[in-house]
């Protein structure tokens, strides 16, 4: 029966609370550090305690609280007798080891680090077994593998620590990863991602056709966490970590969690061939390879590691009997393991303190000199040896019971068979522990003196000892807990009693037949030594790293190859996936009949075409004589305008012209400090490549130009016509369109320009201030420079032309509404007069001259253009709503007068603005380079009245 | 008519020329005006988004001309998200830019960065084709000048690169504008959608193209591959404050397909079909893998994370290319992720790089604060490689879950998955050579505890410790991401709303092109 | 006449696309100035072509649309023109730049992972790099 209760969230979110303790309490000292750690734990351990009771009694306790209802996941726990028996172990152990690491860590090390990781891992190994909903338990696994990382790495100095670090990590962020799919595909089946539904729909999801998927996805996130065959590897480098870490993530808790993973699926998932077959197997193989290699270790907690890679395969292939007899096997042998691991890694840890080495070869004879740190650890090793009396002999036994009568491929003996040859193995190591450690003469090599530690670190390890012999001797201690656990996970009401005399039966046998058979192994190990050295076997690691350090180099190549720099070749890709799917999306629809006939041709135009055709080849052909290829890009331009005025398009025509002018002039201004050639440098292959993607790129936009030209279409520009006087008060409506209709286009337009300004403005500054100004102080002019660079038929012309140029301007300005013209051109025009006086006399003698700020001009124009449409506000209006009224300047012509026409300010102002400030620059550039500032405005001036005269005829 | 819709695009054009012309001389008066305006941007931002949040959609018709034939603004649940963002993540890195010094380092960062606002507003509030493109081109050449901001040669060269890039993509954006026009003969999104729907099937094949040439477009913007390759060298080089406030420049891509291709020529769309969705989410898959391959291959700091960003596109354009309501819901929420994970990383970059001297992932001695940068690191490397407890974890399981269609899991899935590992191992690298590998000896550095408390760590380097000033806006943007997670509920319900309302197509057209029934003036 | 303008775009675009496919800058704002017409003319030619019917009214309404061209794709040009333009203009001060930084106006450059950075970084690699001539007579094979 379910029961709400609130108390879980706070169980939950207690460790992670405590985790912002530690960094700050070391401040006050070691002690009080680490009690600040263990008071988190003591409080989830007290309030867990007040559960228990209840969960004992059947009862299982809910909490839910929403947090991301689209994805249907929540923050929802829950308590049954599983999620209990293991809340219980992490926060006891956790408890211990918070002890035994505030002895074991020396002064050196950051401790407030330490404990804070170790709260977060804490943390995220509680939210395992207490999430009710699969996506949180997803999101605390990933976070086990988070903290582990920082916890092995903790020792950053450590080569090995780092390495161990990032491989766990991989192994274990893998599985995750593959975990979140079986998860997903999971809740699919169920339609819901509540492990109690899920876990009440077993039958449902053995049913579907995704239950294969789901099943290898999660047992994927299950073997990685849990060291099996064959993701071992990663648990014996993640002994780099400090002792304590190993005794808690290593020995009784992180690696458990693959192991509570599957018995928590367990009803959903096992039971079926796949599952036993995949489950079994694996835990059968990691069995019997960790309990090999544990007997050929010497480092301690190598030895350690691979008996515990050895133990969490004969728990993986308990469950994966599927039967519930094993699950009890099961769940009685992760307490059992739990107690004599944990001890033996902190004993471990002890010798490694106080001798400081864990190389079984330079140890032995400890127990003279380390009597209470040898009896622990001989307890615990017979009880991992599954000797009787001690807690290992009785979860072994029901262990080789449920191997002996099971069969794999209609073969009864095999899993029996093999699971002997564990055990025996397992003997043999533990035995090993104990007398290659403890037993023997003492030896005076020890690196350092070695004596018994305090009792704050030998406590722990003692303390689990206490549980090792308790349920050794009197096991039905033990019964009621474990039935709590094992019926949780089987769901079903089982009734059982452990005792040590079964009489005489297989299983007797069996662990007999190991007993003999390990110390045989024992004796015999000198001799086996030597012959695993001999045996050629991989090594995981070397494997796993060459693994990893050839993918980074093939990303880092690739990486490498696809983004060397070479703009021609991303450009040459963008043209090529552009034309490319261009055709793909226009082969796959259809275009209809052609509605319109060819407009006839005038010999006119086609001369002009030729024209254009033949500059455009020139331009390609010739492009690395630059002075030339800019002289026939302004052809180009000119053609293009003229093709505008033939095809009724005015303002094109004027705007092309005075833009193709202005961007020439400027264009020469900056070729002046570029190299004036091109060289060769590709080679025919690769223009011919070019020119082939060019050709196919033309032909494409060519065919789609004509396609539509040739079919007539409705447009909203009727609209325009029909109300271009009306409304906007304009007969030239593509002015009207430009600063009525679309009048925020043109807005954004001449910031467009505004922003180019400063932005070549703040480029030459930072240039100017650079590297590139000295460069350019040291920069000399070549020999072929004229003597007469400011001649004087130019800079007179360029006097007279000056206000008639200004004249043309303002006309063209105030015409714009009504005729072709506008403020963007006015301006242009204008800057093209003043250009003119620079070509003329040179930039500094013109700049000495020059009276307005361009930066100002810009920014009235930009304000200027903005304020006006904000004056549309005051009328109540939208944003750029225009107004206009008549008046008669009598000379000329009626003219309107529209705020319009004010905008249009505005975009002379800018383009002037910009223009000038480019040249500005530019000269300022030149200023650098040396160039001689001449007070005179031609270099040879017949007489002082022309300059005189035309001094004053610089407007601007 | 509501003014303040177009606030966010007139406050700072109007602000930045008086920044530039007449404060350009004190950098004191031109900071005091930049953030007062980017605290407006934001307060407005804000009011805009309540204002859209109760579902309608708000329209200004510029010049007081009726759609289709004049401008209109158009303000529903996504435009004034986007614009939230913005402003969000501009006064993030405004601040960073003050507190380092970034602004002082070249000229006119401070104009140019509100033009930059503006550009990005402007291009977010639009409902016209035509002016999108007029923004994009507003918002390019301000980042253009920020971009070079400072200069020094390489960043000049990318620079360049960067410019020549996207002046080719501007110009494809005329073409494919000019084929729109040519086959449906108007501007207007709203009456583009119309149009687009009436076109017959017989004679969809310029409205296909332009519909292709459109997603490339805005493909280069979002760093699409084969279109991304302007990305990397652009990121890597640009000052990190830029670098920071371009993690909404893809955004901006992606917001173009998701308003144009998702409201215009998604599947449901008798003349495109599947064509777009199906090359969109190939070319996101190809993305997303490229993307978590540079992670893994990268060799400098700066292109780590360029990488990174190119791979939570590819995630993001993944959920895009599906076009259903509940795939967009996702989309968004990672959109809202990866744009404060990837501003908050290279933030914190700068400060690393500031330290270090340069930004190569070698080894090198511990710098100062080595623990609290590297806790911070932590943080964001998390959030961008979408493990838990942060929100990019929540973002990628959603999208997970969007992506869950039969022919789709098999590709979607493997491509996220692998690309999360393999992001996880590059930034499991890089963070312990930059930080582990470092210390020379197990010297306790309170900094990484400290990071909790924000006091700063005191270890025996020259170069100077960051100020709290400095760390406070990465600080800022990793805590938007605990708040985005914490608050992943009711955020997502927003998100629900402003997707379901993106595929109410017929209500966003009527308020568009029946909103305004004044005739000519 | 469609055949002309057509053929037109697809010459100044070939032209183009051929011109940025260059190595060196100079090359590539020619390329960029090609590809500005044709997609002007591109963009211009969506109005489909009329000879002597200019969009300029010649009374207060209008009674036969047909008598004008479609003025709309005109303005948008005039938008696209001016923005080129000043787009233009920043690409030559970059190009500018970039070669007075690098000694060179190759617009290739290193990728930012490629290993031989680390140096290019701190030692110039290009002679001319410490020292331009604005000379008018051709260097051959400059870089």
């Amino acid at each position: 029966m379910f029961s709400e209760n609130g108390l879980l969230p706070i169980i939950a979110i207690l460790p992670f609370l405590g985790a912002l303790f530690p960094g700050l309490m070391i401040r006050a000292g070691r002690n009080a550090c680490a009690s600040f750690t263990a008071i988190p734990t003591v409080l989830a351990l007290v309030l867990l305690a007040s559960l228990a009771p209840g969960v004992m009694g059947g009862t299982v306790y809910r909490a839910e609280i929403m947090w991301l209802p689209q994805l249907q996941l929540s923050a929802s726990f829950f308590l049954d007798g599983l999620g209990l028996l293991f809340a219980f172990m992490i926060l006891g152990v956790g408890l211990l080891i918070t002890l035994y690491a505030r002895f074991y860590l020396s002064s050196k090390d950051p401790m407030g680090q330490f404990y804070t990781y170790l709260l977060l891992f804490q943390g995220a190994m509680l939210g395992i077994v207490l999430s009710d909903n699969i996506l949180l338990l997803l999101i605390f696994w990933e976070l086990t593998s988070l903290s582990s990382f920082l916890l092995i790495g903790y020792w950053k100095h450590l080569p090995e620590g780092r390495q161990g670090a990032r491989m766990a990590l991989t192994i274990t962020g893998a599985g995750g990863l593959a975990m979140i799919g079986g998860m997903l595909i999971l809740g699919e089946i169920v339609g819901s991602y509540q492990l109690t539904d899920i876990l009440a729909a077993g039958d449902q999801i053995k049913a579907n056709a995704w239950y294969a998927p789901a099943v290898i996805l999660i047992l994927l996130g299950a073997f990685t966490k849990s060291a099996q065959f064959p993701f071992h590897f990663w648990l014996p480098h993640a002994m780099a970590a400090p002792t304590p870490v190993s005794a808690y993530l290593h020995s009784a808790t992180m690696v458990k969690a693959g192991v509570f993973l599957m018995a928590r699926m367990w009803p959903a998932l096992a039971g079926t061939d796949l599952w036993f077959y995949v489950v079994a197997s694996v835990g059968l193989v990691t069995m019997v390879l960790g309990a090999i290699i544990a007997l050929f270790k010497d480092d301690l907690k190598a030895l350690l590691a691979f008996s515990t890679v050895s133990h969490l395969g004969l728990l993986t292939m308990l469950l994966g009997f599927g039967t519930p007899e094993a699950a009890i096997a099961a769940v009685f042998h992760i307490i059992n393991h739990l107690t004599f691991k944990a001890a033996l890694f902190m004993t471990a840890g002890i010798v490694d303190h106080e001798t400081g080495t864990r190389d079984i070869k330079r140890l032995g004879g400890l127990a003279k000199v380390m009597p209470i740190t040898a009896a622990i650890g001989t307890v615990a090793a017979l009880s991992m040896a599954g000797f009787p009396l001690f807690n290992g002999f009785l979860s072994k036994e029901a262990m080789l019971h449920e191997a002996s009568h099971t069969s794999w491929w209609e073969n009864p003996w095999i899993v029996g068979a093999l699971a002997t040859l564990g055990a025996l193995f397992s003997v043999a190591y533990s035995l090993r522990f104990i007398f290659h450690v403890f037993a023997g003469p003492v030896r005076d090599d020890y690196p350092a003196k070695p004596h018994d530690p305090g009792f704050g670190m030998w406590a722990a390890p003692a303390f689990l000892c206490i549980f090792v012999i308790a349920i050794g001797i009197a096991p039905f201690l033990a019964t009621p807990v474990v039935k709590m656990a094992a019926e949780a996970v089987t769901g079903e009401d089982l009734s059982f009693y452990f005792k040590i005399w079964h009489g005489v039966n297989t299983a007797l046998l069996m662990s007999v037949a190991a007993i003999i058979g390990g110390v045989i192994l024992l004796v015999a190990h000198r001799p086996l030594e030597r012959l695993w050295a001999a045996m050629p076997r991989p090594e995981a690691k070397t494997i796993f790293d060459s693994l990893i350090t050839a993918t980074q180099h093939g990303m880092r190549w690739l990486t490498g190859i696809l983004h060397q720099g070479a703009i021609s070749r991303y450009l040459a890709i963008f043209v090529a996936a552009t034309v490319a799917l261009g055709l793909i999306a226009f082969s796959g629809g259809a275009m209809g009949p052609e509605t319109r006939d060819l407009t006839p041709v005038p010999p006119v135009a086609f001369v002009g075409w030729v024209l254009l055709m033949a500059a455009v080849a020139m331009v390609v052909l010739f492009h690395r004589m630059r002075f030339r290829a800019l002289v026939v890009i302004g052809v180009i331009g000119l053609m293009i305008s003229v093709g505008f005025v033939y095809l009724s398009a005015p303002d094109l025509a004027l705007t092309q012209i005075s833009v193709e002018t202005v961007t020439i002039l400027l264009l020469l201004l900056a070729l002046h400090f570029l190299p004036k050639q091109s060289p060769y440098e590709s080679g025919p292959t690769r223009r011919a490549g070019d020119a082939t993607l060019a050709v196919i790129a033309g032909v494409a936009a060519a065919a789609l130009a004509f396609s539509f030209m040739m079919r007539d279409f409705s447009t909203i520009s009727d609209y325009h016509l029909a109300n271009s006087k009306s409304g906007g008060g304009g007969t030239n409506v593509v002015n009207v369109i430009l600063v009525d209709f679309r009048g925020y286009d043109t807005y954004g337009e001449i910031i467009v320009l505004g922003i180019a300004g400063l932005c070549i403005f703040a480029l030459m500054e930072s240039l100017l201030n650079g590297p590139a100004g000295r460069k350019l102080r040291k920069a000399e002019f070549g020999p072929d420079r004229s003597r007469d660079r400011h001649p004087l038929m130019m800079v007179v012309a360029t006097r007279v032309m000056l206000p008639i140029a200004l004249m043309v301007g303002v006309y063209i300005f105030l015409r714009g509404h009504n005729q072709p013209g506008g403020g963007f051109v006015a301006g242009l025009i204008f800057s093209i007069a003043l250009l003119m006086q620079y070509m003329a006399s040179g930039f500094a003698w013109t700049i000495r001259r020059q009276r307005i700020e361009y930066h100002a001009l810009i920014g009235f124009g930009v304000v200027i253009a903005g304020l006006t449409g904000v004056g549309s506000w005051l009328a109540g209006r939208p944003f750029l709503t225009s107004n206009f009224g008549y008046f008669e300047i009598p000379p000329i012509e009626e003219f309107e007068l529209a705020t319009a026409m004010l905008f249009d300010l505005g975009v002379f102002l800018c383009v002037l603005g910009a223009v000038m400030l480019m040249l500005h620059s530019l000269s300022r550039l030149a200023r650098h380079a040396g160039e001689t500032v001449n007070n005179e405005p031609m270099d040879y001036d017949p007489s002082r009245s022309v300059q005189a005269s035309s001094s004053t005829g610089m407007g601007a | 008519m509501n003014h303040w819709i177009i606030a966010p695009v007139i406050l700072p054009a109007l602000l930045a020329p008086l920044i530039a012309f007449v404060m350009r001389h004190d950098i004191v008066l031109a900071r005091a005006a930049s953030s007062v305006g980017t605290l407006a941007l934001l307060a407005i931002s804000v009011g805009l988004a309540i204002m859209a949040a109760n579902g309608s959609v708000h329209v200004y018709y510029l010049g007081n001309w009726p759609a289709p034939f004049g401008i209109v603004l158009v303000l529903d649940r996504l435009s004034a998200l986007m614009v939230l963002l913005t402003a969000l993540l501009a006064a993030i890195v405004l601040f960073h830019a003050i507190a380092t010094g970034w602004d002082n380092r070249g000229n006119h960062f401070h104009a140019l960065f509100q033009f930059q606002l503006m550009g990005i507003c402007g291009a977010f509030l639009t409902g016209d084709a035509f002016n999108l493109f007029v923004f994009f081109e507003v918002l390019l050449i301000a980042s253009y000048g920020l971009m070079v901001h400072a200069g020094g040669k390489v960043r000049l060269q990318a620079g360049l690169q960067y410019v020549v890039m996207n002046l080719v993509g501007s110009t494809l954006f005329l073409f494919a504008l000019g084929t729109l026009y040519a086959s449906t003969g108007t501007l207007n999104i709203a009456d583009l959608i119309v149009k687009v729907q009436e076109s017959s099937p017989g004679d969809d094949g310029l409205i296909r193209v332009a519909a292709m040439l459109l997603l490339i477009v805005f493909g280069v913007k979002a760093a699409l591959v084969p279109l991304h390759f302007w990305l990397p060298a652009t990121y890597a080089n640009a000052p990190a404050p830029v670098a920071a406030l371009f993690a909404i420049m893809t955004k901006v891509g992606a917001y173009a397909i998701i308003r144009i291709h998702g409201m215009a020529f998604g599947p449901e769309n008798p003349a495109t079909g599947s064509l777009i969705s199906d090359w969109l989410f190939v070319l996101a898959l190809v993305t997303t893998a490229v993307g978590a391959i540079g992670v893994l291959g990268a060799r400098r700091l700066g292109s780590l994370l360029s990488y990174a960003v190119i791979g939570s596109m590819g995630t993001l354009l993944l959920a895009v290319s599906v076009f259903d309501p509940y795939a967009m819901t996702t989309a968004l929420y990672y959109l809202v992720h990866s744009t404060f994970a990837a501003a908050a990383l290279f933030l914190l970059a700068d400060l690393i790089i500031a330290r270090r001297g340069n930004d190569w992932l070698g080894v090198q001695p511990a710098t100062v604060q080595n623990g609290l940068f590297a806790a911070l690191f932590f943080a964001g490397a998390i959030a961008m490689a979408g493990m838990p407890p942060l929100s990019g974890f929540l973002g990628k399981l959603m999208i997970l879950d969007a992506l869950r269609s039969p022919e789709l899991i098999g590709w979607a899935w493997t491509a996220i998955l692998l690309g999360s590992l393999l992001t996880i191992l590059g930034f499991a690298q890089a963070g312990s050579g930059l930080f582990w590998k470092s210390t020379a000896s197990p010297v306790s550095d309170p900094g990484k505890t400290a990071a909790a408390s924000g006091d700063q760590a005191k270890t025996d380097t020259d170069s100077l410790p960051a100020t709290a000033l400095a760390i406070a806006p990465s600080m800022m943007a990793l805590c938007l991401l605990v708040v985005l997670t914490v608050m992943a509920g009711p955020v997502t319900t927003y998100l629900e709303a402003t997707s379901a309302q993106l595929h109410d197509r017929s209500s966003y057209v009527d308020a568009v092109l029946n909103g305004n029934t004044r005739e000519a003036k | 006449m469609e055949l002309l303008v057509a053929s037109a775009v697809g010459a100044l675009t070939a032209g183009g696309v051929y011109l940025i496919l260059r190595l060196r800058a100079f090359a590539v704002i020619l390329g960029l100035a090609l590809l500005s017409y044709a997609v002007n003319i591109f963009l211009f030619s969506t109005g489909r072509l009329a000879v002597g019917k200019p969009p300029v009214l010649d009374g207060y309404t209008v009674s036969d649309f047909a008598a004008y061209t479609d003025p709309l794709p005109q303005a948008l040009v005039l938008t696209a023109i001016v923005i080129s333009f000043g787009m233009t203009a920043v690409l030559v001060m970059f190009a500018l730049g970039a070669y007075l930084e690098a000694g060179d106006d190759k617009v290739d450059m290193d990728g930012p992972d490629q290993p031989d950075r680390q140096i290019a970084a701190t030692t110039p690699q290009d002679p001319e790099s410490d020292g331009i001539t604005f000379s008018f007579a051709p260097k051959e094979r400059d870089a």
